[in-house]
């Protein structure tokens, strides 16, 4: 293995490790805050114990968010030290912010996990909610630092040399607000999703039934709004990258040819030797329309981009095609859920209809790795689309396939660990939590 | 605006000295401690750094962002050539928040897990300051040396070299002694006070002794550290107020007071890094040849300094009250329970 590609397998398995404990840090104190809430209001235990058996989770989630996230700032610069020494300034200032938001957030935390019964319930409470706007509001600033490498902005750069650089601007940069509304409920949805599967197969498995049923009921509201929602916010994401990132909507299509009433690609391999898709449902004019809002103005193919600055179209395009399939499961499996809310409540119990959740746990956390591999392969070979190349920014160190494995194999451990001690709080809810 | 920057970035990297230093410090004095009583140094612990410690190693995220924004170049000639040590020092600050966090999180208490995680936790808390002190010994060793060729001199011996390894355990030891220290006033029994004091008493020496052997590495090294420290007013009395302190401190703890001993510890710290620094400021890296980068010099444009100078003086208008409250809520509600 070359030292570029470990550099770059050991980031995307650091981003994908952290990307997970960070959805669940933004989205839990959430969940946690709705049952406290609930909880003050009823006055009915089981929103306590649903509410302290979450931060539990919430803590064991968060500590290990806060320590990948620690080892990303560190890594920008030892994986990527040109990339940090002329970005750096460019696009820092999310990252100072976030830095400040997440400072808040790990204060809140302290409050919220080692303040019940010692403080105000409704500051308690309120600990809770800082700890979710703060953790909302460090999301929406790192995917906005992210943006900035799909759509840089903020400076000029003129031969080789970044001048009149302007922070803000940068931070505002085009792509910002469609990626973070996209990452942001994406994390709903997956979180929802997950906690709601996990609740759904204690139900199914008959274990203290109540307290699962109105934890589920929180989690699944916010997982299928969010699951309704994302594909509105998808297609401002995809029209922005077809305006600022042809090559990457053109890998995520596989859309080789520029010609009128492109076609919407479902599935298919792509064969980039011969330029074609390969078993593909071919829907023609629909690419047109959601790019232009009319079936016949071409969009624009790979035929376009020269060769050496086009992303991996088959990794793109299959990672692409992943998050739309569970985007669209989950979304109709939302529906279902508020069907049976509203005209068929006797289904919530069926063993059919719990299937369906406990099937879909791990998948809005797929769709989040698939739909960052779309943006992040998609926008290769550049770091900072059009500017830097990812092969300039490499550290020049030698040896890194050694720190790979390393991060590998520790990865590896942390989340089975995580998994592990999840499992065992599950099993400990009958004693700590729901002794009916 | 590059003087708040500055500031900013002096007061992180100091307190995550201090308060992420003295966490670290818990875990050293725990691995130190025979296996009778560690049961109780950790209950004593967990109590003390329980609610805070999350918060005390944001200090370093602040240190590292202000690091990248600010000073680019530096930053990224110390990620290059002290790969090895910050990854190092990476790996114990994860093994180190994992294991402390499951330990407590584990909803098994009893089994053979808790000791993997207290095991993981106290190694780890030796390594991390270690390797973090071997850094900051590097940066100003000299031995950084960007015209080297071959792997090792580059990569390896950039830190790898008597003086950074023993600024790396004279860290460790202030660590332990900060720890100690501020164990004291968080223990409930006296029997325990006199635990943690006998520790504060070990610690103490041992620092002192890795101190002279800091000197002796310096000048073995060729790095001017003397000269640096008794060379100028400044720094010469600074470090004669850290060594008045200590003396003041040890009077006060044989009078049984608590928590004045805490500030003076970290007005120690405070003194051992201004008089340190004070020399060689604003230069940050000393490297090999001469070409210093400097904090004055190497930063990054204006437009981005003035932005990340107000980004901070608002965020910390946000964090400081909130964490003195966090501090001293926990602080007030453990002494009411006493």
């Amino acid at each position: 293995m070359n030292d570029f590609i470990a550099a770059r397998s050991q980031m995307a398995l650091s981003l994908g490790f952290h990307i997970i404990y960070s959805c669940i840090g933004m989205v839990m104190p959430v969940f946690m805050a709705i049952s406290n809430y609930k909880y003050i209001k009823t006055k009915d235990p089981l929103y306590k114990h649903i509410t302290q058996a979450w931060s539990k989770g919430v803590a064991i989630f968060f500590a290990t968010g806060a320590v990948s996230g620690t080892m990303l700032s560190f890594e920008l610069g030892l994986l990527w030290p040109k990339f940090m020494e002329h970005a750096g300034p460019i696009f820092g200032m999310p990252f100072s912010l976030e830095g400040v938001a997440f400072f808040i957030e790990a204060i809140a935390l302290g409050f919220f996990l080692y303040g019940w019964d010692k403080f105000n319930k409704w500051f308690h409470w309120f600990t809770g909610i800082v700890v979710g706007v703060s953790g909302v509001v460090s999301g929406i600033l790192v995917v906005s630092a992210n943006s900035w490498m799909n759509s840089p902005a903020g400076f000029d750069y003129v031969n080789g040399q970044y001048t009149n650089i302007d922070p803000i601007k940068a931070m505002f940069n085009a792509a910002w607000f469609s990626e973070a509304l996209h990452m942001t409920i994406a994390a709903f949805a997956a979180t929802g999703f997950a906690v709601a599967g996990i609740h759904a197969l204690m139900i199914f498995r008959k274990k203290n039934v109540t307290f699962h049923t109105k934890s589920f009921k929180i989690a699944i509201a916010f997982g299928a709004v969010a699951a309704i929602l994302q594909p509105l916010s998808g297609d401002l994401s995809a029209k922005g990258a077809a305006q600022r990132q042809p090559a990457k909507l053109a890998a995520m299509e596989a859309h080789f040819h520029t010609e009128p009433y492109s076609k919407l690609l479902i599935g298919g391999i792509p064969d980039t030797v011969n330029k074609k898709v390969n078993y593909g449902i071919e829907l023609p004019g629909l690419l047109s329309f959601l790019v232009h809002d009319d079936f016949k103005t071409p969009v624009n193919g790979l035929d376009k981009i020269p060769q050496k600055d086009q992303p991996n179209v088959p990794v793109t395009h299959y990672a692409f095609q992943l998050m739309v399939a569970i985007g669209m499961f989950l979304l109709a499996i939302g529906l279902l859920y508020f069907f049976a809310l509203w005209k068929k409540r006797e289904w919530l119990n069926k063993s059919w209809f719990l299937k369906l959740f406990i099937a879909a746990t791990p998948l809005g956390f797929i769709a989040v790795e698939a739909g960052w591999t779309v943006t992040e392969v998609g926008r290769q070979p550049w770091i900072i689309q059009g500017v830097m190349r990812t092969s300039e920014a490499v550290t020049p160190m030698p040896g890194i396939h050694y720190s790979f494995y390393l991060f590998t194999l520790i990865y590896f451990t942390l989340s089975l660990a995580v998994v592990f001690l999840l499992s065992r709080q599950i099993k400990m809810v009958p004693e700590l939590y729901d002794h009916n | 605006m590059l003087y708040v920057v500055i500031i900013f970035l002096f007061f992180s990297i100091l307190l995550y000295f201090l308060l992420g230093g003295a966490d670290f410090g818990a875990g050293i004095i725990e691995l130190f401690t025979s296996t009778d009583n560690k049961s109780r140094t950790r209950r004593t612990m967990y109590k003390a750094i329980g609610p805070i410690w999350e918060a005390n190693h944001m200090w370093l995220i602040i240190a590292v962002v202000i690091m990248f924004v600010g000073f680019p170049v530096i930053y990224s000639d110390m990620c290059t050539y002290l790969h090895i040590p910050l990854l190092i020092m990476l790996l114990g600050i994860t093994a180190r928040g994992t294991a402390f966090s499951f330990r407590n999180y584990d909803a098994i208490k009893d089994d053979k897990m808790q000791d993997l995680y207290n095991y993981i936790f106290v190694y780890s808390s030796f390594i991390t300051p270690l390797f973090l002190g071997i850094v900051a010994g590097s940066v100003i060793s000299r031995q950084i040396d960007p015209g080297a060729i071959d792997y090792l001199s580059t990569y390896i011996f950039s830190w790898l070299n008597w003086f950074s390894v023993m600024v790396g355990f004279f860290t460790v030891a202030l660590c332990g002694f900060l720890a100690a220290i501020y164990l004291i006033g968080e223990a409930k029994e006296q029997f325990d006070v006199k635990r943690f004091t006998k520790k504060a008493v070990i610690m103490n020496a041992v620092a002192v002794g890795f101190g002279g052997l800091v000197f002796i590495a310096a000048e073995h090294e060729n790095v001017h550290l003397a000269h640096w420290i008794f060379g100028n007013p400044v720094s010469l009395i600074a470090v004669i107020a850290a060594s008045l302190s200590l003396v003041l401190l040890w009077y006060l703890l044989s009078k049984g007071n608590t928590k004045v001993i805490r500030i003076l510890a970290a007005f120690q710290v405070t003194m051992i890094l201004v008089s340190v620094s004070y020399r060689h400021f604003p230069n940050i890296i000393m490297v090999k040849g001469g070409h210093n980068l400097s904090l004055l010099k190497d930063h990054a444009p204006m437009a981005t300094i003035n932005d990340l100078g107000w980004g901070l003086l608002l965020g910390s208008l946000l964090i400081l009250p909130a964490l003195g409250y966090l501090f001293y809520s926990f602080q007030t509600k453990q002494s009411r329970a006493n």
